[in-house]
């Protein structure tokens, strides 16, 4: 009898389920980052000084039993650990998928499932090259018009200008991508951890709507205002 | 030319007599017992899956056996047990509604029309208890109330509550516990399966059966298997009808070959047609689909009055329909037994008073439940089957009344075994539908899967030891048995091949399966069977000569599978009407015209025919009968009357 | 009516494949999908060709032997409904219609629409059962069963063990299938002693089978002839979770 290849035994700490478990942890660790992350962006709109006020309290929060910036760093190493995790075990998972399906269908409609579910991974893959040159942009600077030692109220307002409406399209795109890889994200991590109930399925999948579109609109309300005029 | 001959009677030596209570028990005594340590040195062939195969194979393997098992599904999970619906009784007596296993046995013997063996009955109502408990253990699904505890309800006429069930997909998930339970032992390397493997030859040497020849369905590779006994559990062979209510690949081969290699085959004529299946639509109908026989408990049978009326039900006014079982069997009514309901189903509509299609089916009218219980009474009861009924037809029940026609189901008719349940080849054990033991003439409702779950799990696995006691039975390997059965299945396929006609080999089992249905269906006459017996043999000789095989040996080859098991229908079809010819009464699943009541009953004639018809194969095509005398100490034969 | 097939034509393991066009004439809206084919196959043969070889059985929809990938869905566009079970009076006059096999690494094809599903036997034997030896069994009575958990736990058995939710799965997972089982045993109260290990080693068995992982798409419930809810995919990964965490 013909037999399916047999892969080498894979330990529970790796198996699908397993991988699933950290993608779901580190991506509702980083879903966390990105409520308190837009939660500060917010206030560009009370004024630039709260703005900039804000981004320094980050950099002494944790004082004095830390030291200046610890925090920061720290916050920045738990993300980045998180984000090679949640990146790696999509990869992983990814490449297990592919081979699981070596030759395609001739006939295939497009989407029968959800289409936020079918892009989780070019979606994760856009948000990652976004995540890079945004931090170039606007945490370093090396990528900003307004340098490294301007002001971050300053950098923002340079960086979304009229003039480079490019900027602001591709800021755009990537924070629809991010809304897109929540809508189906925040409910897919909530399954991975165990949700199991049909009513809590409905709630899951309407929480992951209402938090992916509060994202969205929270993220681009930046831009725009800026783009208007309404701040700068 | 006789079409038979007479032989010696037999005698099932296996039975115990004294008290029918403990003449199990006494048996388990008596037989002798296998040493655990000599177990592993012993080897057991399980062909079949199903709930016999099944259970025997997993108890056979962890009472320490070295089992191997075979199915042609892509998995044991896959067999015909599977789409079992109704239900499986046991004597539990969780109702306290009077049952017992004696009222079980009672119930048994009767409903078999006292063709059956009171022993085997009332060991099969004595283990159906423990079956129960084996299969809540194994995580069965059963029906339970809000208590807890587990559902019985009434089923096929019986008085009392005894039939557990799983929604309406009971034989689905007893087989998925046998599967279940087999898996664990292919695990533990105790069973070694091989499925998609087709059974096609009996190896016996020095008189005992020691293995079989199968043809891997995927390679085509034929190849023997050699082991210390051989147990059948292939199922029935409804399928010679070509449409019934059985799954395409159900067959006759392996009990045929057996039968060919010196097994006899007791009664085949008993065969029970089912009263609630859904009517042929068309030539291309490859099947029949059951409908539950619960569907009976709140439908109303009826047909036109009058053959000419070709009026849509809905416009029939209530005088001009006859409700003809509710007419004729008034205590009953709608409830009578199946084969009771399948003849009257058949006298309507020859006299020209069917309805649909080819005017072959009657009206089930749920309309007058409907209207008692409400829509959604009736959806919670039988939503499920109204489904099924609307995507199959593409009509709603809800709205006109269903069109039912009686199918072929089951057949109780079987190898001949001993009470041990070997037959006639020492070491060929025989379990489930493919052996005849149980039923007598007619099968009761929930029945089957009992008898195949006691036999697997409770019945063979304490028989077999006091054969294999006696082993092992040595290397056989370089029998000159073993190579003449390997090159005789080749040739044989060989030969299929070879033909290459201009027919396919479903148009030969459809043609078959008129001549089966016309002559030696619901009722049978000496001219119609006579005349089928000619059918049988000109048509047989027309398929060696024209079939059409595609394709070759070497491969996955679905045609060649089919072509073999369609050579072996024409063999047992021809017994099958010999059968029926020689039984000249009406008994159970078996109507003779000739043998009927002034008012159309079945007559039985208990003085002639009170035995089982077991048949000895002839290469010159003229078997032998042999005949077991049936003594009825308990339950005294007396009519069925249903009136 | 009359319609064309586009069906997928492979000889055997190694041959490569390709789709090829059959024109099927005069079918009655009646005769179900496979009667169909049936009727192509009676001319394929007279006309000397080799016939198409798809697996099935019952044609109750129950045994779960059928299944083909109809216009790209796991059998075919009528919901909850098997290949067998479904019913040319779906499709009209002139359409053309794409058949192909199950598409899986763990479902390697045999042949033209027949596949080998060995791969869920495997995920059985690694665990999908209750060690309940015959004869070992107290009273069925002996230990109530909350009807609720029954039934829910029926709900899950009810799986045919098809393929189709690998088939249809954009990564080729079998969590479905995976998850009634540990869910039909694991809601019981006799399956709780293996509950752990069962979980742990089905998983073990079915990434080692080669099928992918699940990311909660749904389209395998979508196509599920038996309707097997996502949900059980949440038990299941509570259930991995918390044996994960017993060690
Ligand atoms: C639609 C339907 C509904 C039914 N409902 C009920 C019910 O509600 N209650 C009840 O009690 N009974 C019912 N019955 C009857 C009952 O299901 C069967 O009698 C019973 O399941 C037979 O079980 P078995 O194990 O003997 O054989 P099967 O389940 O038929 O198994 C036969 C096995 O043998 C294998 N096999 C066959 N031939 C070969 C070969 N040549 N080589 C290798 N392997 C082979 C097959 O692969 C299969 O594994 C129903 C039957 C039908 C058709
Ligand atoms: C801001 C960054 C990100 C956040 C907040 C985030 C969040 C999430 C969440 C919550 C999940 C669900 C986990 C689960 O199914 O259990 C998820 C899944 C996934 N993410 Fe991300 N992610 C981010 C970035 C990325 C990046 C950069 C990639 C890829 C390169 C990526 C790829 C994936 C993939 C493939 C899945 C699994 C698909 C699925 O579950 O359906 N993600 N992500
Ligand atoms: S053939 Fe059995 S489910 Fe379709």
């Amino acid at each position: 009898m013909t037999k399916a290849p047999v892969r080498k035994p894979v330990p529970a700490t790796r198996s699908t389920v397993s991988l699933k478990l950290l993608m779901a942890v580190t991506g509702l660790l980083l879903v966390a980052f990105l409520f308190a992350h837009m939660t500060g962006n917010l206030k560009l709109f009370v004024g630039p000084e709260n703005f900039d006020h804000y981004a320094h309290w980050l950099r002494t929060l944790g004082t004095p039993l830390l030291p200046e910036t610890w925090y920061l760093w720290i916050q920045r190493a738990g993300l980045t650990v998180a984000l090679i995790g949640h990146i790696a075990a999509a990869t992983i998972l990814a490449r297990r998928a592919r081979k699981a399906r070596p030759v395609r269908y001739a006939h295939r409609p497009k989407v029968q499932g959800s289409y936020a579910a079918r892009t989780m991974r070019w979606g994760g893959v856009i948000v990652l090259l976004f995540v890079i040159y945004h931090i170039l942009d606007l945490t370093t600077g090396t990528v900003n018009p307004a340098g490294g030692d301007s002001e971050p109220s300053a950098r923002v307002i340079a960086d979304f200008a009229p003039g480079r409406w490019y900027v602001t399209l591709f800021y755009t795109l990537a924070i629809v991508a991010v809304g897109l890889h929540l809508r189906h994200g925040i409910f897919s991590a909530v399954r991975t951890l165990g949700q199991r109930s049909p009513r809590g399925e409905r709630r899951a999948r309407q929480a992951a709507l209402v938090l992916s579109l509060v994202l969205v609109i929270g993220y681009l309300s930046v831009p725009f205002a800026v783009l208007t005029g309404l701040v700068g | 030319m006789e079409l038979w001959e007479n032989g010696d009677p037999i005698r099932d030596e296996a039975a115990p007599d004294g008290p029918i209570e403990t003449r199990w028990e006494r048996r388990r005594f008596s037989a002798k017992l296998v040493n655990p340590a000599n177990r592993r040195k012993l080897s057991v062939i399980v062909v079949g899956t199903g709930l016999a195969g099944g259970s025997a194979a997993a108890t056979l393997a962890e009472a320490g056996y070295r089992v191997r098992s075979y199915c042609y599904q892509d998995s044991p999970r896959r067999a015909h047990s599977i789409a079992a619906q109704g239900g499986i009784n046991a004597a539990k007596n969780y109702r306290n509604d009077g049952d017992s296993v004696y009222r079980l046995f009672y119930d048994t013997v009767k409903g078999g029309d006292f063709r059956a063996r009171e022993s085997n009955v009332y060991r099969l109502a004595e283990v159906s208890v423990n079956i129960i408990d084996q299969c809540v253990a194994q995580g069965v699904p059963f029906a339970r109330e809000y208590g807890g505890l587990l559902d019985n309800r009434s089923f096929g006429g019986t008085q009392v509550s005894r039939t557990f069930y799983a929604r309406g997909q009971t034989g689905q998930q007893l087989l998925l516990g046998a599967y279940q339970a087999m898996e664990r032992q292919i695990a533990a390397g105790n069973i070694e399966m091989h499925a998609r493997h087709e059974m096609l030859e009996l190896i016996v040497v020095d008189g005992r059966a020691r293995g079989i020849v199968v043809r891997d369905l995927v390679t085509g590779e034929i190849t023997t298997d050699l082991a210390d006994a051989v147990v059948l559990a292939s199922g029935g062979y409804g399928n010679v009808f070509f449409l019934s209510t059985n799954a395409k690949g159900c067959n006759v081969t392996a009990t045929w070959r057996a039968h060919r290699k010196g097994a006899l085959f007791a009664n085949p004529c008993y065969t029970q047609i089912h009263p609630t299946c859904i009517p042929e639509s068309g030539t291309h109908q490859s099947k029949l689909t059951l409908m539950s026989e619960s569907l009976r408990n709140d439908g109303r049978v009826w047909v036109p009055l009058s053959a000419s009326d070709k009026r849509p039900p809905g416009d029939i006014p209530e005088d001009e329909r006859d409700y003809y079982l509710e007419r004729i069997y008034p205590s009953f009514g709608n409830l009578v037994p199946r084969d009771i309901a399948s003849r009257a189903a058949k006298n309507v509509c020859d006299e020209g008073r069917g309805v649909g299609p080819g005017g072959l089916g009657v009206y089930l009218d749920f309309a007058d439940a409907i209207e008692r219980l409400g829509v959604k009474a009736v959806e919670a009861k039988y939503g499920n089957l109204f489904e099924m009924y609307q995507r199959i037809t593409g009509e709603d029940p809800y709205q006109v009344p269903m069109r039912i026609y009686p199918a072929v189901h089951y057949t109780m008719g079987g190898l001949w075994v001993d009470y041990d349940l070997q037959s006639t080849i020492p070491g060929l054990f025989v379990i489930g539908e493919a052996n005849f033991s149980d039923h007598g003439a007619n099968r009761l409702g929930a029945s089957a899967l009992m008898q195949g779950l006691a036999d697997g799990y409770f019945v063979l696995p304490n028989t077999i030891n006091n054969y294999l006691a006696g082993g092992p039975f040595g290397d056989i390997s370089d029998r000159p048995e073993v190579a003449s059965a390997l090159s005789s299945v080749e040739s044989r396929v060989q030969k299929l091949l070879d033909v290459d006609g201009d027919r396919t080999v479903d148009s030969f089992h459809r043609e078959l399966g008129h001549i089966m249905w016309e002559y030696c269906g619901m009722e049978r006459t000496e001219e119609g069977l006579t005349k089928a017996i000619g059918l049988i043999r000109g048509l047989r000789d027309e398929f060696w000569t024209r079939v059409k095989v595609p394709g070759t040996g070497e491969q996955l080859n679905q045609n060649l599978e089919k072509a073999g098991r369609v050579a072996d229908f024409f063999e047992l079809a021809e017994l099958m009407c010999i059968d029926a010819l020689h039984r000249a009464e009406s008994a159970g699943g078996h109507f003779r015209a000739e043998s009927q009541t002034p008012d159309g009953e079945a007559l039985r004639h208990d003085d002639e025919f009170s035995y089982v018809a077991a048949w000895a194969f002839s290469a010159e095509g003229r078997p032998t009968l042999h005949k077991e005398d049936l003594d009825f100490e308990y339950v005294h034969p007396s009519t069925r009357s249903y009136k | 009516m009359d319609i064309q097939v586009r069906v997928w034509r492979q000889d055997g393991p190694s041959d490569k494949g390709r789709m090829v066009s059959y024109d099927v004439k005069d079918i009655s809206p009646d005769a179900s999908f496979l009667e169909m084919l049936d009727v192509l196959n009676e001319k394929l043969i007279l006309d000397g060709d080799d016939p198409v070889a798809f697996d099935h059985d019952c044609r109750e929809g129950i045994c779960g032997m059928c299944g083909m990938m109809i216009n790209g869905v796991a059998h075919g566009p009528e919901r909850a409904t098997t290949t067998c079970q479904l019913h040319m009076r779906h499709f009209s006059d002139g359409d053309v219609i794409d058949v192909e096999p199950w598409r899986a690494a763990a479902f390697p094809v045999i042949k033209d629409l027949v596949v080998d599903r060995g791969a869920f036997d495997s995920i059985i034997q690694a665990g999908g059962y209750i060690s309940a030896p015959t004869g070992t069994a107290p009273d069925a009575h002996a230990t109530p069963v909350p009807k609720a958990d029954a039934d829910a736990a029926f709900e899950a058995a009810t799986c045919i063990g098809c393929g189709a939710c690998v088939a249809a799965c954009p990564n080729g997972s079998s969590m479905l299938f995976t998850a009634a089982k540990v869910s039909h045993l694991g809601l019981l109260p006799q399956g709780q002693p293996e509950r752990d290990s069962r979980v742990l080693d089905m998983i073990a068995a079915q990434d080692e089978a080669g099928f992918g992982g699940c990311t909660n798409a749904g389209e395998c419930t979508t196509v599920c002839p038996k309707g097997i809810p996502l949900t059980l995919i949440g038990r299941l990964n509570a259930d991995y979770r918390n044996a994960l965490r017993k060690g």
